[in-house]
């Protein structure tokens, strides 16, 4: 169990100590194929969760003999997110093999890009919460592969340290991935978490609109190492920096930035330096824990793979591509704003929460702009916040405008709405089959309201006198009753009518 | 019946399309060869058991009145590197002891598609890294010419099956010279082709810029006429080249007809050509054979190729370079040997520990100079230095093919030497390949062919010739022309001359007596 270190104060360290952090993130494609194999690619939509070692083929494992191809549709992937990010693209760029030995490596290389990345230098705007937009400098963004999944098995925690013997699930080696390094980001100050997690934020955004990543955080289909240093004030050197692995939410990354800064502060304050390594993110802690030492001297060997060709995109192709672009997520969120007429602070709300694909999609669905947002930012972030997830993998956008259909439609009500709901995050089906299969309807059919109105009527006789005398409120009473009978299945309104002209009957 | 194994491919292919004999026969006659002299040669690592049902497969197929390739019912023996579905593929490691890959290199599928029948898996230097097949984790192979004396390598199985009549005809690899050296010291012909021209899926990678498949024979028709079945693109290899490729049987058919030679520009690369380390005899009848190619009408010009002097050791960087990479996915985890420790251990201590026992010494050293070689801090020294001679030694190609059309030089500077001799002097081991490595490291295609016998030690020794890239066609055609020429001479193929095993398996020298 990692333990919480000696903290400083977050504004006090900040007094002391300017952060500098730096990110890398892992967006994993989702071609078909993998990055340079045949096999279906586990990050593709609707290809999670097979079972270990069936997504291979001879290239995942590296069997002797085997050859890697490169995808080219990864390849158009990366350009047109290495095009998003404002990066020049590398008129030729040139596979490397990254040298290692570790048993979820098949070949004990991986294949990546070294010094000639297929994009380079970029700048991307980033929109924190109040509209402040900050240019992050990219450094670069290069094609590589993914390695596969380690399970250690016996030990206490999961982890390696203590574990009987250990599982190999190959179904991940040689995902597509593109590296995304950005150079230090500096003058961050306070705000430096919360600029850490806009960045991922927005190439979450810019990855989906693109439509070339699934972009689930807690599938590891965007993944984020956060580089923190402190130096103090007024010194130009930068201090050495840790890498914090491991960080699956946005919340997460935030967060993380943040413990760091303090952790740091703590230790330089009383004299202590920083030790460079790796360090792990413990989302249920919220702490940080030492990893393995890193140097900047490790030394993976590297050399260009002899086993590919050049990657020489056209400048055609490059145009194209660019042409293709869809709009920076500012602009999006300018344009999205307009056009379903929400105030500053609702719309702010919807952004703020990294729901906004979500809702867009699902207006794009049929549903009112007001109900997709009512559903997103209601009742599935309450649910989501219950079972502690992301409201993303509760439903599909498709889900929620069905159920805004069926609630416009007369056929739920809200609170029938909401229990299909419950069915939908349940995996119990479509809407459409869970109002069949729970019998969620409304009543529709007169013939049954009227007779349990009714019966109602019958019951309560001093009731039925007060409607007949024209107090009408009195209603109430029966439709309560009717609405009981009817298990919440009727149209309240329609119950009132029925009730007001049976009174009279 | 004559003894069908005397037949070259070409001729068993043309009984077999008349009817004359059957695949089965012809098959059983190579098995037989192999059961009476193998026990001596040891060029085979495996026999393969289905090659009768295969070899009856397409008798059916002909007695049904199908239509088969021209090679249907031909037995072919393939080098160890090749991944073959059924048959243990160990590139001549124990490490690979009794691995049977899921699938077929590329080169197997085409020759399964051609109806070859594979005799089965030939012996190498472990993981092709040697120059006399004594590096195999399985024992050596012996020269059919003189058993004690090496059949030159990493291929020296296949050329052993092909000059001891075990196999009219085998797939090699050649990364320095695992093709043409071992041909050259066995009387035999063979190819590496273009960088490019035959792909490398399935086999087993040593240096993955320099490795190039290749056929092994007794004529220069036979290789061709392999290479024409196993060459050609390959979407599954990244650095297979596009593009349509001539008929090489065709180019070597064209050789044999008279004048072939007129006019054609034979330059002689002053810097392989003889001198320091290149034995009389070898250099003798080199100068003979330019003589019988200028008689011919060919032009023998003098080029200089300043930086083959820094090939040896320009090799020797990049080879070990990227077969550390290369060699580094044989740690026990997926496939292959598995070594535990004593009382268990890590997975780091049983990757140590496998590949402590299952790696010969030859295969570590390169890996040390390799990973070395791309250690930070060395890397342009090394690595980055060896790469710029690379460059320089194409350029120097370049240079060479404006002023001749092929370029001319010993296949190997001696004849082979005994069993042991250069097993503990692995930098004269490395210098058996001056004359090769060049064509490696250029991707041009290179021949090497039989120019006759060292008066010395009655040995073989061989000529090679080479062309510029996608130009292995001329090859061909200069191959064979020059192969009429000296068989005219000699009254017949050169390794009509050599011992017959069978008969004098008495000289052989008895079990380990190396």
């Amino acid at each position: 169990m990692a333990r919480a270190a000696e903290l400083m104060d977050f504004d006090k360290a900040l007094d002391l100590y300017e952060p500098v952090i730096g990110l890398e993130v892992h967006v994993e494609l989702s071609t078909e194929t993998k990055m340079f194999s045949s096999a279906p690619n586990p990050a593709a939509k609707g290809n999670h969760g097979a079972e270990p070692n069936t997504q291979i083929t001879p290239v995942c494992l590296g069997l002797p003999g085997s050859l890697p191809v490169v995808n080219e549709k990864a390849v158009r992937y990366s350009i047109s997110l290495g095009l998003a990010l404002g990066c020049e693209i590398a008129p030729s760029s040139r596979f490397a093999r990254k040298n290692y030995f570790y048993p979820d490596l098949a070949k004990n290389y991986q294949i990546s890009q070294y010094d000639e990345p297929i994009a380079f230098e970029g700048l991307l705007d980033v929109e924190l919460e109040d509209g402040t937009v900050i240019t992050v400098p990219i450094e670069r963004a290069h094609m590589e592969e993914d390695a596969g999944k380690l399970t250690h098995v016996g030990g206490a925690t999961g982890r390696i340290q203590g574990a009987e013997y250990s599982l190999v699930d190959y179904n991940r080696a040689g995902v597509p991935l593109v590296e995304i390094v950005t150079k230090p980001i500096f003058g961050g100050e306070h705000r430096a978490p919360e600029i850490a997690k806009a960045y991922v934020a927005t190439i979450r955004d810019i990855v989906r609109a693109l439509g070339i990543s699934e972009a689930r955080m807690e599938r590891g289909n965007l993944r984020c190492d956060a580089n923190v240093s402190l130096r103090p004030r007024g010194q130009e050197k930068l201090g050495t920096r840790t890498e914090t692995k491991n960080v699956n939410s946005l919340r997460s990354i935030e967060r993380a930035v943040r413990y760091e800064i303090q952790r740091q502060a703590a230790i330089l304050s009383n004299g202590g330096s920083i030790i460079q390594e790796t360090r792990h993110w413990h989302e249920d802690t919220g702490v940080t824990s030492a990893g393995r030492p890193k140097s900047d001297a490790d030394d993976y060997r590297y050399f260009p793979e002899p086993d590919l060709l050049p990657v020489e995109p056209s400048a055609e192709l490059i145009e194209e591509l660019r042409a293709a672009l869809p709009e920076p997520p500012a602009a999006l969120r300018r344009r999205l704003k307009t056009e379903w007429g929400f105030g500053d602070q609702e719309f702010q709300d919807i952004v703020n929460s990294g729901l906004l694909v979500e809702v867009e999609e699902t207006v794009a669905a049929g549903a009112s702009a007001t109900a997709a947002r009512k559903w997103w930012m209601g009742e599935l972030s309450r649910i989501a916040n219950a079972q502690q997830v992301e409201p993303a993998t509760l439903a599909t956008p498709q889900q929620i405008a069905e159920i805004v259909a069926l609630v416009d439609g007369g056929d739920l009500t809200d609170r029938l709405a909401r229990q299909v709901l419950e069915g939908v995050v349940a995996g119990e089906g479509t809407p459409a089959e869970i109002v069949e299969a729970r019998g969620l309807k409304v009543v529709s059919d007169d013939g049954a309201l009227i007779a349990a109105i009714d019966e109602a009527l019958a019951s309560q006789p001093d009731v039925l006198a007060k409607i007949r005398d024209g107090k009408v409120q009195a209603a109430g009473a029966v439709i309560g009753a009717v609405m009981k009978a009817m298990k919440g299945q009727a149209d309240a309104a329609r119950v009132r009518e029925l009730v007001l002209e049976r009174a009279q009957a | 019946m004559s003894d069908l194994t005397r037949l070259s491919a070409a001729e068993l292919a043309a009984s077999l399309g008349k009817g004359e004999i059957s695949s089965v026969d012809a098959t059983q006659a190579h098995l037989d060869r192999i059961a009476a002299v193998d026990g001596d040669v040891h060029a085979y690592l495996h026999v393969n058991d289905a090659a009768l049902a295969e070899a009856s497969a397409i008798d059916a197929k002909r007695a049904a009145g199908e239509r088969l390739p021209e090679l249907a019912g031909v037995p072919v023996a393939i080098k160890d590197v090749l991944c073959t579905i059924g048959m243990p593929s160990t590139a001549g490691s124990r490490m690979l002891e009794g691995w049977v890959p899921p699938y077929d290199a590329t080169v197997v599928e085409r020759m399964k598609a051609a109806g070859l029948i594979a005799l089965g898996k030939t012996n190498m230097d472990e993981f092709a890294m040697g120059s006399s097949t004594e590096h195999s984790a399985f024992g050596p192979t012996r020269n059919p010419w003189n058993l004690e004396r090496i059949p030159g390598g990493s291929g020296g199985g296949s050329a052993a099956a092909v000059a001891a009549f075990e196999a009219p005809f085998a797939l090699g690899s050649d990364t320095g010279g695992s093709i043409r050296q071992p041909a050259a010291v066995t009387g035999s012909v063979g190819v590496k082709p273009t960088y490019g021209g035959v792909s490398r899926y399935g086999a087993i990678a040593l240096a993955s810029s320099l490795d190039q498949v290749g056929p092994v024979s007794r004529t220069v028709l036979d290789s061709a006429l392999l290479h024409d079945v196993v060459g050609g693109h390959d979407p599954k290899d990244s650095t297979s080249l596009t593009g349509a490729w001539p008929s090489f049987a065709e180019a070597a058919r064209a050789g044999r007809r008279d004048g072939s030679l007129k006019g054609l520009r034979v330059g002689v690369v002053k810097q392989i050509a003889d001198g320091e380390g290149f034995q009389a005899g070898v250099t003798q009848r080199f100068r003979e054979s330019l003589e019988l190619l200028a008689d011919a009408g060919a032009e023998i010009v003098e080029v200089s190729a300043p930086n083959f002097e820094y090939a040896v050791a320009a090799y020797y960087l990049i080879l070990p370079a990227e077969a550390s990479s290369n060699l580094a996915k044989f740690d026990s985890v997926r496939f292959g040997l598995r070594v535990t420790p004593e009382g268990g251990g890590t997975v780091e201590q049983v990757m140590a520990a496998t590949r402590e026992a299952g790696l010969g010494d030859e295969v570590k050293r390169r890996i040390i100079l390799g990973t070395y070689a791309l250690s930070a801090g060395y890397y342009d020294a090394y690595y980055g230095s060896a790469q710029k001679v690379r460059t320089l030694i194409q350029q120097d190609f370049s240079a060479a093919f404006a002023q001749a059309d092929v370029l001319v030089s010993p296949a190997a500077p001696t004849t082979a030497f005994k069993l042991g001799e250069k097993l503990d002097d692995p930098l004269a081991m490395y210098l058996n390949d001056i004359t090769t490595i060049p064509a490696n490291l250029a991707g041009v295609p290179g021949i090497g062919l039989p120019m006759g016998l060292a008066p010395e030690d009655g040995l073989p020794v061989g000529i090679q010739f080479m062309a510029p890239a996608r130009e292995d066609a001329r090859l061909y055609t200069v191959g064979a022309a020059l192969e009429q020429l000296l068989e005219d001479r000699w009254g017949g193929p050169l390794l009509s001359q050599a011992p017959d095993l069978s008969a004098s398996s008495m000289l052989a020298v008895s079990e380990g007596a190396i």
